[in-house]
């Protein structure tokens, strides 16, 4: 691991497809940032993404990385950390990859409490579809898929969280740079999972949780009388749900995170030649 | 003297039935004989008829047959289950005291021994032990060494202190005198014991043993009948070895984190049955465009949709073999015995890492739940070995580094197979993805991108076909005009037929096949044979189908598959250049 790493360490040659002005952007530099903050370098690193416009971050950033299927970054990332606890791991999603076809992944991810970090970027709508409703998507919003809305309240990620025993819950602002690389910094040096939720807006299909609205709207933990480690005080923020949060709600920080807790601390990669010394021992057990 | 003996305990389900017969199968197995046990099981934890049997020879024995000579029945219900197999002289052992026994009939020309277990097993020291008592019965009247049926109790109740072991060594001790002094009978049979060492395990247990042995390191897996054997297998004992097993929340999860694994450099591994693969196959495309190396076991059970759990069939292969959208290279790769379910998992992690594909490990009902004795050297460990492809480190990494120094992970090599660089290499940071995608693993649509991709890809399997060796087995007599053609878990029975057909005056040869895809040419032999028959465990012949598939005269082909549709002229001249037969055989339309 060198000392010298920068965050544009991380970013690769591919331009960004996504539209100008789009929230992923901001988020993934915070993410770059993070990363290289905490010491961490592309050889070391491996970020999974699902699918959609979150799913592209993987292309545009430079480190290990896989690309894979709707919803289903959470367990490869878990398989990368458990296989290499020495391996820095971030899954990157959207609102639809982490809280629709995800979210009983997103559940056990949370149950699970492997050390790695959980970047959600939450557009509250389907951008790469061209503008359906997501889970988080309001009970009014009028999309292509829902001429009168969803008709139905918006999954709240950050209770889920909560519910499911998360040790780490923050909320961020893709477009307030430091704050946001500050907050998914705290996620990565969190033992545990570390869960994001981003709001990064769609500038495209979604007119109503625009920058202005999150702007207006959003209210920074670090500036109230909040402590992180008062759950009952989180759980009150969480649920009260009129609000815009941003910064760390929860933290654990007797949080031990699973892989260390079940004894797992070797790279799996490493094997011998042919079986285990004492192999034929397995075999005498069938006497 | 029969030359076998087929003995069985049925009752309900939660009567204790697996535990006693694998008390028994092991008492056996360690005197020396050959033992193949089976189950009769329904899907349900309490209650319901199920039976344990085991057909023992100082021979191998490599399937069940219809004859049942010693029966404990639990419950009445097990003497109809059985009256197919039961014969003249069969003895049936029962608990006449028990109120639900007290009217068994013994039918006519069986022996019917009474013994009251329940009450013997309190006077050893608890009602508990009924089973056992009613093993030291069967000892009794096979004539069997009861002294070793005391190892096999020291090893099922070891753990709970001496006080229960002696109890249950006192337990059979009173089933057998009950049997020597209130019976004034001669029974048939008279148990050899030998001197060899045997070893008794099942095939779900081999898979586990093959895997650990293989280096496989990472299992991720979902509960399902009859797979979690392998599962169940892996903890505790994966974990000696810097291993761990993880039960995911559902299939899905369970594959994707096996991938994850892989990924990172792990020899991994997911088991499931043709339910879990339906899930899985979302993943499976991933796992094999991003040249992913995984394991994914199939333990077949019958289906379709839940079908049912409980019994066998081999009617996934046509799944293992075409399941997923697109096309995908992939091995299929079938075990035929309990000790080739230890050998073909090796195999396949080595196949997985070296051509950097999911293999498919078909195993099914009938190789998980059968316990069969093998001599420990049927898995000499010093035989396995280990061969992981083309990893290369930071020494080596310097060649695939494209001149702009990015690692070539999809590198289209002449063989197909690209340079795999663990995370954590230093200069090795690339990016994979399901899209299609370039030698870098970056997304893309360019057609000559695509095309170099899919060819690259197909190339691998060429490369297996030619580097491995894709045999078969083969038993009967070699010039015989009737060919029989068999997969997966029917070699034992039909191995066996092979005896019987001779009895009566049948000459058949018997090729018996574990590898699916990429599978041996069998031309040559079916042209050589007269009747050819294919014998398989589902309605529609889906390994015949294949077979009869590759005997067939090759059509022509015009293949497209850079991501656009035919053109008419670009059609004409493909059509014109093949039936000049200037490309004929695997014709392929450029992109220009």
């Amino acid at each position: 691991m060198s000392s010298d790493v920068r965050f544009t360490d991380f970013k690769s040659d591919k331009q960004p497809t996504w539209c100008p002005g789009c929230g992923d952007f901001g988020t993934m530099n915070g993410m770059m940032k993070a990363l290289a903050e905490t010491g961490n370098d592309p050889d070391n690193t491996f970020v999974v993404a699902g699918i959609g416009c979150s799913g592209k971050i993987g292309t545009y950033m430079h480190s290990y990385a896989l690309h894979g299927v709707h919803g289903r970054a959470l367990p490869v990332g878990i398989g990368v950390k458990l296989a290499n606890p020495d391996l820095e791991v971030m899954v990157a999603g959207g609102d639809g990859d982490g809280y629709s076809i995800g979210a009983g992944h997103f559940v056990h991810a949370v149950r699970r409490n492997v050390d790695m970090s959980y970047v959600v970027m939450d557009n509250r709508i389907y951008g790469l579809t061209k503008g359906q409703a997501s889970p988080t998507s309001r009970q009014d919003f009028e999309t292509s898929t829902t001429p009168d809305g969803p008709q139905m309240p918006p999954v709240n990620p950050l209770a889920l969280a909560l519910a499911s025993g998360a040790t780490f819950i923050a909320q961020s602002f893709s477009s307030d740079a430091q704050r946001h690389a500050e907050i998914i910094q705290k996620a990565v040096e969190h033992d545990g999972f570390g869960f994001v939720n981003t709001y990064s807006p769609c500038v495209t299909f979604n007119d109503v949780d625009t920058y202005d609205y999150f702007r207006d709207s959003i209210v920074d933990l670090s500036e109230e009388d909040h402590d992180p480690h008062d759950r009952e005080a989180a759980k009150e923020k969480i649920l009260e749900g009129d609000k815009e949060y941003m910064g760390v709600i929860y933290q654990d920080d007797d949080s031990v995170p699973w892989e260390k807790r079940e004894g797992i601390d070797q790279d799996m990669s490493d094997i011998p030649d042919g079986a285990p010394d004492d192999a034929m021992d397995l075999v005498r057990e069938f006497y | 003297m029969p030359e076998d003996l087929n003995w069985a305990i049925g009752g309900e389900a939660g009567d204790g039935i697996d535990s006693t017969g694998k008390i028994f199968a092991q008492a056996l197995s360690r005197a020396g004989r050959h033992v193949f046990t089976s189950k009769d099981f329904a899907s349900r934890i309490r209650g319901g008829y199920t039976a344990y049997k085991v057909r023992t020879s100082v021979d191998r024995v490599e399937s069940v047959v219809d004859r049942l000579d010693i029966l404990i029945a639990l419950t009445e219900r097990t003497i109809d289950e059985n009256m197919d197999e039961l014969h003249e002289g069969s003895v049936i052992i029962y608990d006449g005291e028990r109120s639900t026994m007290q009217d068994v009939e013994v039918p006519d020309g069986m022996i019917g021994l009474s013994v009251p277990l329940q009450r013997l097993a309190e006077d050893a020291g608890g009602a508990i032990m009924a089973n056992v008592v009613a093993l030291g019965a069967a000892c009794e009247v096979a004539q069997f060494p009861i002294e070793n049926l005391d190892e096999s109790l020291e090893k099922r109740f070891g753990d709970k202190g001496e006080a229960i072991v002696e109890n249950n060594k006192e337990a059979a001790r009173l089933g057998q005198q009950h049997v020597q002094e209130e019976y004034d009978h001669e029974f048939d049979y008279d148990i050899e014991t030998t001197d060899e060492d045997y070893v008794l395990l099942n095939g779900d247990e081999a898979i586990g043993m093959g895997a650990i042995a293989a280096g496989c390191r990472f299992y991720s897996g979902y509960p399902i009948t009859p797979a979690t054997d392998v599962m169940e297998y892996l903890t505790g004992r994966i974990d000696q070895y810097g291993g761990k097993v993880v039960q995911a929340e559902d299939e899905l999860s369970a594959i994707n984190m096996a991938l994850g694994a892989a990924r990172a450099g792990a020899r991994a591994m997911t088991a499931t049955s043709g339910p879990g693969i339906d899930l899985m196959t979302e993943t499976f495309g991933l796992v094999a465009t991003t040249e992913t190396p995984l394991v994914i076991c199939d333990v077949m059970r019958s289906g379709p949709s839940t079908g049912m759990p409980t019994k066998q069939e081999q009617g996934d292969l046509n799944m293992t073999l075409y399941g997923g959208h697109g096309e995908i290279p992939r091995f299929v790769v079938a075990p035929t015995s309990v000790s080739e379910c230890f050998w073909k998992t090796v195999e396949a992690f080595n196949y997985a890492e070296k051509y950097q594909t999911p293999v498919y490990l078909v195993s099914d009902l009938a190789l998980a739940v059968t316990e069969q004795t093998f001599p420990p050297e049927a898995f000499d460990m010093d035989e396995v070995e280990i061969e992981r492809g083309k990893v290369v480190d930071e020494d080596e990494i310097d060649s695939w580094l494209d001149e702009r120094g990015r690692f070539q992970a999809h590198f289209s090599a002449a063989d197909g197979i690209s340079p795999r660089a663990f995370p954590g290499t230093t200069d090795g940071a690339h990016m994979t993805t399901g899209l299609e995608h370039d030698e870098l693993g970056r997304r893309t649509e360019e057609e000559e991108v695509r095309l170099e991709q899919v060819e690259k890809r197909q190339r691998k399997v060429e490369t297996a076909k030619e580097e491995e060796d894709w045999d078969y087995r083969e038993f009967g007599d070699e010039d015989a005009d009737a060919l029989v053609i068999s997969w997966g878990s029917n070699e034992g029975a039909m191995r066996e037929a092979l005896g019987f057909l001779d009895e009566r005056g049948h000459d058949v040869r018997f090729i018996s096949v574990p590898y699916i895809f990429p599978r041996p040419d069998l031309s040559e032999e079916i042209e050589a044979a007269d009747d050819v028959i294919v014998v398989e465990c589902n309605a529609t012949g889906q390994f015949a189908d294949v077979i009869e598939h590759d005997v067939l005269e090759r059509v022509q082909r015009v293949n497209k598959y850079n991501g656009v549709r035919f053109k008419a002229d670009e059609l004409a001249t493909e059509i014109e250049n093949t039936l000049s037969g200037a490309d004929a055989g695997a014709a392929e339309v450029e992109a220009e």
